[in-house]
Formats: C-alpha cells, sequence, structure tokens
C-alpha cells in the first residue's frame, strides 16, 4: 500500500500548479478560522482578566452582573451575611472600577482600580518590583505591568499622580496573568484607599470574594447566598458566564461565527473546486490505472491520501501563517487580543477534515464512476 | 497443436435498451493461443474494441463466456478480475495513458507497485524492462518528454512488467508514423512475443498485417473470418 500512496503523493506534488493552489486554499481557510477563533478566544479571556487575576474560588455578585467589569455595588450588609455562612472560612470586599488620572506630564488617563481588602489583600497580584506592604503607605498604589503600562509613561516606584485630586504613588509593579479587555492599565491599592480617593455610589462593595472551607461547601454557599437575593458563582462559572455575554448578548460572538464560516466556505469552495479539476484532469488515468489492475479501493485510498496530505499540509501553514501574524502583532501592539487555544486548534482542524472529506467525495465518486472501457473508447 | 490462452464463447453486447439498443457483438467465439500474434481487424464501429474489453476483463457481455484455463472470467467478483488483469493481461492503449508527474520507470513500475512489490525492487525491476525496450537511458524523464514511438515502448515496458501471458493493444499504430510503427510491431513480435505469451492486436493499420500469425476480420459485431497471417511460422 506504501508504493500506491507514493504514487498517489507523487502525482499531487508533481502538478506543482494545481498543489499549490490546492495548498493556498486551505491554508487561507485555517489562517482565517484560526484568527478569527483566536481573536474570539483573546477578547473573551482578556473579559475575565480580573478573574483570573484575583484568583478568588467564589464570587458574590448582584445577579444582573454579567462581567467583572460592570459591577452593581452591594450593601455592607451582604458582605457580613455571607461571613456569617456555614463553609465559608472567610470572605473579603472588593472594590472594581473605573477612574481617570492625571500624569506629572499632564496627560489624563482612564484607569482601572482594584481595591483588595486591607485587612488580608486577598487577590493581591505577584510583585515584580517593591513589596507588597508598602500598599498600606500612603496615597500607595501598586502598577500591573501589563500591555497597558506604558499609558501612564512607564511609571517606576516612587512616580507620582493624581487621582481625584488625591496625590497617588506607585510603591509597587505587578505582574499578572491577563491584561484586561478595554486597553486601560490596572492599579491596586487598598480597598478603604479606594473608596475614598474615587467617586463612589452609597454601596461600594463590588464584588465579595470567598475562600470556602471545602470544595464541598461551595454548593450550600451558592444556594444561601441565592436566598440573600444574590448571585454566587465560582471562579470557573463567572468566567463562562462572563464569555457568554460576549458570545450571545454582544453581537461579537455572531459576528465571529459568521467570518469562521465565511473563511471555511471559501476555504472548501477553492480546494474542493481545485481538487475536483485535479480529479477530472486524471480520470483517464485512473481508468487506466483501473484497467491495469487496481482495485476500487485502492483508488479510494490514492484520493483520500491526496485529500487528506494536502489538507494537514494546509493545516500547518495555516496555523504557522497565523502564529507569525499574532506574534508580529503583538510585538507591534502589545495590546492585541488574539489567543490560540486547543480548542481553536482542534476547531480549525475538524473543519479541514470536513473540507479533506467533501474534496475527497467529489473526488472518490467520479474516480469509481469512471469505466476502464471509457479507456479503450477514448 | 498450439496451446490455448484464452477461449471466448458466443460472446454478446449490447448497449442501451428499447429503440437505443445496439449491439455490438453478435455470438463470437474464438480462441487465442499461446505464443501466435493475434490481429483483430475490421472498420470502425464493427465491435473491435467492445470484444478486446470483453476478453480482458474489462466490460461484462450480455451473454458468453470468456475462459481462461478453464475459468470463465466473468464468473469472478470485480477484485478477482483487478488481479486477473494485473497478473495475467497487460494493456497497451491507443493514448498510451502514461503518468505525465511520474517518470518513466515510474510509470513502468505501477504495475508492480499495484503488485505490492517494494517501491525501490520496483523501480529496479523496471528498469529491466526499460532495458528491454531500449530506453534505459530516458528512465528518469517524464514521458512527455519522450517521442511518441518512445513513449509507446515506455507503455509496452509497462505492459510487460507483471509478466502477463496475454498483452494487449489497442490500435498500437494509430498516433504513430508509418515507419515508427511497423518497427514497434516488429520489436514486439521478436522481443515480446513468445511460446508461454499470447498477444492480441486490435488495428485497421494494413501496413502492419505482415506481422500477424492470424488475422481475425470483424463486421457488424460478428466474426467474418478467419486469415492466416504473413508472419505465422508452421
Amino acid at each position: 500500500m506504501r508504493g500506491i500512496l507514493k504514487i498517489a503523493y507523487k502525482l499531487l506534488v508533481n502538478d506543482k500548479g494545481k498543489f499549490a493552489a490546492l495548498l493556498m486554499g486551505i491554508t487561507f481557510a485555517v489562517f482565517l478560522m484560526v484568527m478569527m477563533t483566536s481573536m474570539f478566544a483573546g477578547i473573551l479571556h482578556r473579559s475575565s482578566a480580573t478573574v483570573l487575576n484575583i484568583g478568588a474560588k467564589v464570587w458574590v455578585m448582584d445577579p444582573a452582573v454579567n462581567t467583572p467589569a460592570n459591577s452593581i455595588p452591594m450593601p455592607d450588609y451582604v458582605l457580613d451575611a455571607v461571613r456569617s455562612i456555614n463553609g465559608v472560612r472567610y470572605a473579603v470586599p472588593l472594590y472594581s472600577g473605573g477612574a481617570l488620572v492625571k500624569l506629572r506630564s499632564g496627560v489624563y488617563q482612564s484607569v482601572t482600580v482594584i481595591g483588595l481588602d486591607d485587612s488580608s489583600l486577598y487577590g493581591r497580584p505577584e510583585l515584580i518590583e517593591g513589596q507588597i506592604e508598602d500598599i498600606y503607605a500612603e496615597n500607595a498604589f501598586v502598577v500591573v505591568k501589563d500591555a497597558e503600562f506604558r499609558k501612564l509613561g512607564n511609571p517606576r516606584v516612587g512616580t507620582e499622580f493624581e487621582v481625584n485630586d488625591h496625590r497617588g504613588v506607585i510603591v509597587g509593579i505587578a505582574r499578572v496573568t491577563t491584561s484586561g479587555l478595554f486597553g486601560v492599565p490596572t492599579l491596586y491599592t487598598t480597598f478603604n484607599r479606594a473608596i475614598s480617593y474615587i467617586p463612589s455610589t452609597r454601596f461600594t462593595t463590588a464584588f465579595i470574594l470567598i475562600e470556602p472551607k471545602s470544595n464541598e461547601a461551595v454548593p450550600s454557599i451558592k444556594a444561601q447566598v441565592k436566598a440573600l437575593g444574590y448571585e454566587a458563582l465560582t471562579k470557573d462559572e463567572f468566567i463562562q458566564k462572563t464569555s457568554n455575554f460576549y458570545k450571545y448578548q454582544t453581537g461579537v460572538g455572531t459576528n465571529v461565527l459568521i467570518m469562521t464560516v465565511i473563511s471555511f466556505i471559501v476555504g472548501l469552495s477553492i480546494s474542493g473546486q481545485t481538487f475536483y479539476t485535479f480529479i477530472l484532469e486524471n480520470l483517464e488515468k485512473f481508468g487506466a490505472l483501473k484497467a491495469i489492475g487496481a482495485k476500487g479501493k485502492e483508488l479510494v485510498y490514492m484520493i483520500l491520501f491526496q485529500a487528506t496530505f494536502t489538507s494537514l499540509a494546509g493545516y500547518g501553514l495555516g496555523i504557522g501563517l497565523a502564529s507569525l501574524l499574532i506574534t508580529v502583532a503583538r510585538l507591534r501592539l502589545p495590546s492585541y487580543a488574539a489567543m490560540i487555544t486547543f480548542v481553536n486548534l482542534g476547531f480549525a482542524f475538524v473543519m479541514v477534515l470536513v473540507i479533506a472529506g467533501i474534496s475527497s467525495y467529489i473526488g472518490v465518486r467520479k474516480v469509481l464512476r469512471i469505466e476502464p472501457f471509457d479507456i479503450f473508447r477514448g | 497443436m498450439a496451446d490455448l490462452a484464452m477461449r471466448a464463447t458466443e460472446l454478446v453486447k449490447w448497449f442501451g435498451e428499447g429503440d437505443a439498443k445496439t449491439v455490438a457483438v453478435r455470438g463470437v467465439s474464438f480462441d487465442a493461443n499461446f505464443g501466435e500474434m493475434l490481429y483483430i481487424v475490421g472498420p470502425s464501429g464493427s465491435g473491435k474494441t467492445t470484444l478486446l474489453s470483453i476478453i480482458s476483463g474489462i466490460l461484462r457481455p450480455n451473454e458468453g463466456t470468456v475462459s481462461v484455463e478453464d475459468e470463465d472470467i466473468w464468473n469472478m467478483k470485480s477484485d478477482q478480475l483487478a488481479e486477473f488483469r494485473l497478473n495475467r493481461v497487460g494493456f497497451v492503449f491507443q493514448d498510451y495513458h502514461l503518468f505525465p508527474r511520474l517518470t518513466t520507470v515510474e510509470n513502468v513500475a505501477i504495475p508492480l507497485i499495484l503488485k505490492r512489490l517494494d517501491w525501490n525492487k520496483s523501480m529496479d525491476e523496471a528498469m529491466g524492462f526499460l532495458e528491454i525496450v531500449g530506453l534505459k537511458d530516458r528512465a528518469r524523464l517524464p514521458p512527455v518528454k519522450l517521442s511518441g514511438g518512445e513513449q509507446q515502448r515506455v507503455a509496452i515496458a509497462r505492459a510487460i512488467a507483471s509478466r502477463p501471458d496475454i498483452l494487449i493493444f489497442d490500435e498500437p499504430t494509430a498516433s504513430l508514423d508509418g515507419d515508427t510503427g511497423r518497427r514497434i510491431v516488429d520489436f514486439v513480435k521478436k522481443n515480446i512475443l513468445n511460446e508461454k505469451r499470447c498477444i492480441i492486436i486490435v488495428t485497421h493499420d494494413s501496413r502492419i498485417f505482415e506481422y500477424a500469425d492470424r488475422i481475425m476480420k470483424m463486421e457488424d459485431g460478428r466474426i467474418t473470418g478467419f486469415e492466416q497471417g504473413v508472419g505465422h511460422e508452421e
């Protein structure tokens, strides 16, 4: 069988024009599909940046909250009520809100301010410069060194700025897993400083972060929080809820889906048509092979091999091209939100297999129908 | 008496149904023997090609049998028929049907590869067959770089590569000029035909009749007679 497949391989790759067109079609389709889904994955990932970076196991929020960026402040009694729930090891408030800072240069810059619980600093980021204890110092803020860091003028420890007419000082530079989605820098401070420096509504607790005594306690905690009229979600559930919001309620998901389907159709059209032409041009030769003594299944293997080989080569090239573009884009635009995940790769792989399947189905049908007698008739 | 290579008995083949029904072969019976070069001749539409396809296991007849070693090939299943064509029959098509994307030696090796021979061994053997047809030095070229006569010889090398005992030529001189056509048939007669091989040639080129051992004449789907060829040796 290897010899027959080698013939199939040579018939395919030695027809350089057709092979290049086939490869281009599939590469292009994979590239587009991977780019679309990667951008979407990047957006979804970044939309949950706060949840990922804080890392709390259970989050309590108003049921109307869809994403960590749009919190609805809760009254203080909710925090007390949550702390009294059986199964809660401890619960702390989290402030999350937007503010405008004035840099030393006079430029105003929007920022996201995360206010950590004063006593525990639960959810604190990993510092690459400075000491976390310094966050208790007067006017202290920790800045996150992410893609948006430069928008604050690449601050260093000791850099000063103004926030709502208050003096702010950078006391540490932190590293987080994920940058935010909205292109604004992030500052960490204590909860009390956040609510006193930043104009706030009557209620100030954006989220309550819970450390449960055990994983088994989570369902009961969720039920009791629900009885309070609020919602408790595990980290994964909150990420999922955020993803669902962007997927189904913003139009982003639909648009990406449409673009992905278009990419698939474009790839299928190019490669399907080219492969069909390739088969048509070689039809007499396949007929001659049949006359010589090739069995139907051997011809099917040849076509399947050709379609699969082209598809996998195109898949590899498409992934490579997408990775290259994302890498280059990130070098130029640090906030570029695209992320290749195994799900993206798997999805594109399945789509490529579908393209290969449909292309080879057309070819196989044609080849199996050719009668060797037609070769004699000319 | 010569050994029997193949026996066709009362072969009938028609195409279409009702008013569109055309009978291409009408009750044809004949024997082909090892060591002979049998010509099937007749005007266009006389049923030569249809008959050739039936006896080579390509086109199923509506009636009649084709026996090789006392076995009716049309009782075989499709995979067995493919095996039969691969191992017992060698084809030289009118338009050669060589693969332009493969080299000459790879073209010749195709039947060997279909027989599941190792790639390198197939190439070595194919080179031997190219040597027989005098084209060893052209082995690495694609067939499109060869002349018509050379392509015909490559097709012959491919046809004999599986060492078949029945060789079938469909209009072997149709695409060649007179001299080249005669040289090819002369070559086949002298180098390819032997006492363990039967060669059946469909042609209407009278310039090569001199090489035939027997000539079977066909007209309107029937055999109209046999002639002893000039090339026949008692």
